[in-house]
């Protein structure tokens, strides 16, 4: 028998709600709620973690994150502005970096770093110097092409401005479209800040020592140490404190940036 | 046509003639299509002179060639004694005292008004702090504006940016003003405080070239008017002249569409 229109859509509904109902229960017997109190979300292992994993685990993957990005902002913008010059060498040169560092995994320039390096000059550089280089050189290729973007969205009437009241081209680039371009741009720019402090997990490939611990590697030594997976849980949820609050920043600045045009 | 230039002599000119903008035979392509095929023009000091003609002329192209937005394909552009044109020449130094106000305003809507008039002063003259404040507040006074000086341009309406877009223009000192359609984005209710603005200018002296639609406007602030039509100088002399009695057949066909938008062709009626 036919049904009309609105009781189709009632019965797909109600087949929705039943089908997530009936996974969750059927989750919940399954699981093996003892194993995973005492395993997975044991409270005594997580407050045994407590000063550490944010005194230490925290306060590195947030240090790194920085000076990575930090480097990664300075030498996107270089990059972007080569990409985007009139010289064709700096223009090749230039794709060629952002498509290489693009194209590999951060795990193979991690382990170049870690390993190659030391290899090839002879000498280590400090933890900050290497982790700040290799989360930069990745980071940076895909602020290149954010910001080569974002300078391009600034409407050319604002070059044409800028120059007819004298300033020169780089005097306008610096004080007129580069800050409009970074304003255009930050909603991604922030996306890239959430990846790059997920990627600083794979420091750990650089041999850290105790106090150098970032958040991954803090959870999987303590993991192996207590036998217990409750402080990968406590790491994970260390990693949203800091993502979720940027992923909320990008929403707002989405919000202003979408009632400013 | 070189008749035409001898009999519109400035009118307000005063002393020895002297020539702010001097272009001789200025022809401008892009790629094959030929957009400026040979223009001759003057504006003298003190002089203002409206540019008219339909869309496609090559008026605002003429305009753009003065400060060096559009390089020019051929001929020579001279601007406050400097041959712009000449590939040694320092065109930011010349484009210091040429102010340029554009049909988009194009404002810098990340810095307040204040700082849109202070920023190249700033930046290019080295006139700094309290002194460049000074500066950009008396002319934002003089467009009428002196209450918006903390406002961001997006909080302004179109004639209140074109306001001060014209004030930014004028705290660098320019000798002479360029004006790309000053009024062409704005709605019909804002554009007559933009030309107030612009007859005062004109009335203190300023040296203007403006490429308008608004005839009332070339009609009563020109002392010149200049007819362009498909990238050549049709007519030019007085407004009383050009617009009240033109002498060519293009100007007064140009002439009948804009100051009669609704006239119908005698043939096109009914199709």
């Amino acid at each position: 028998m036919a049904l009309t229109r609105r009781q189709r859509a009632r019965t797909f509904r109600g087949a929705q709600y039943t089908l997530l109902v009936v996974a969750i229960v059927v989750l919940a017997l399954v699981a093996d709620w003892g194993t995973i109190g005492r395993r997975l979300l044991n409270p005594e292992v997580a407050a045994s973690l407590v000063p550490d994993v944010l005194v230490i685990g925290l306060k590195n993957t947030v240090v790194y994150t920085v000076l990575g990005f930090a480097f990664a902002l300075g030498l996107g913008l270089v990059l972007a502005l080569m990409k985007l010059s009139s010289v064709a060498p700096y223009r090749w040169l230039a794709n060629l970096y952002v498509e290489f560092f693009r194209g590999i995994p951060a795990l193979l320039v991690f382990i170049a770093f870690g390993f190659g390096v030391p290899l090839a000059f002879g000498t280590r550089f400090g933890i900050y110097t290497t982790v700040m280089l290799s989360l930069g050189l990745v980071g940076s290729a895909y602020i290149a092409e954010t910001l080569r973007a974002g300078i391009q969205a600034v409407p050319k009437g604002q070059m044409e401005a800028a120059r007819s009241l004298g300033m020169s081209s780089g005097r306008a680039m610096a004080s007129i479209v580069i800050p409009q371009a970074f304003r255009i741009i930050l909603p991604p720019l922030t996306n890239e800040l959430i990846l790059l402090t997920k990627d600083s997990s794979l420091i750990y490939l650089l041999g850290l020592s105790l106090g150098q611990y970032e958040l991954t590697k803090f959870g999987r030594e303590a993991m192996s140490s207590q036998a217990n997976l409750t402080p990968i849980v406590v790491v994970g949820v260390c990693y949203l404190i800091i993502t979720i609050p940027l992923g909320f920043l990008v929403r707002r600045l989405e919000a202003r940036s979408a009632k400013a045009r | 046509m070189t008749a035409v230039t001898a009999a519109a002599t400035p009118s307000r000119a005063t002393g020895t003639v002297q020539a702010v903008v001097e272009i001789r035979d200025l022809r401008k392509s892009f790629g094959d299509n030929e957009v400026l095929s040979g223009i001759d023009l003057d504006v003298h000091r003190g002089e203002v002179v409206c540019v008219i003609g339909p869309s496609g002329s090559g008026k605002s192209t003429l305009l753009r060639c003065v400060n060096l937005l559009e390089q020019p394909t051929a001929g020579t552009v001279r601007v406050v004694d400097h041959e712009v044109t000449d590939p040694d020449c320092d065109i930011d130094r010349v484009r210091r005292k040429v102010g340029m106000v554009f049909q988009q305003f194009n404002l810098f809507p990340h810095l307040s008004v204040l700082r849109n008039c202070t920023i190249a002063q700033d930046k290019v003259l080295g006139r700094k702090g309290a002194e460049a404040d000074r500066v950009a507040r008396m002319h934002l006074e003089r467009v009428g504006l002196e209450d918006k000086v903390d406002a961001f341009p997006a909080q302004l309406s179109g004639g209140q940016q074109q306001r001060v877009a014209i004030a930014r223009a004028l705290s660098m000192d320019p000798e002479l003003m360029l004006f790309d359609e000053p009024t062409s984005a704005l709605d019909p209710e804002l554009v007559g405080d933009v030309l107030t603005v612009m007859r005062r200018l004109a009335d203190d002296g300023m040296t203007m070239l403006v490429v308008t639609h608004e005839m009332a406007f070339a009609r009563e602030a020109a002392d010149r008017v200049v007819f362009m039509d498909a990238g050549a100088i049709v007519e030019e002399g007085a407004p009383e002249q050009v617009i009240g009695a033109p002498r060519e057949a293009r100007t007064r066909e140009f002439l009948r569409r804009v100051l009669d938008p609704t006239h119908v062709e005698p043939g096109s009626a009914g199709r």
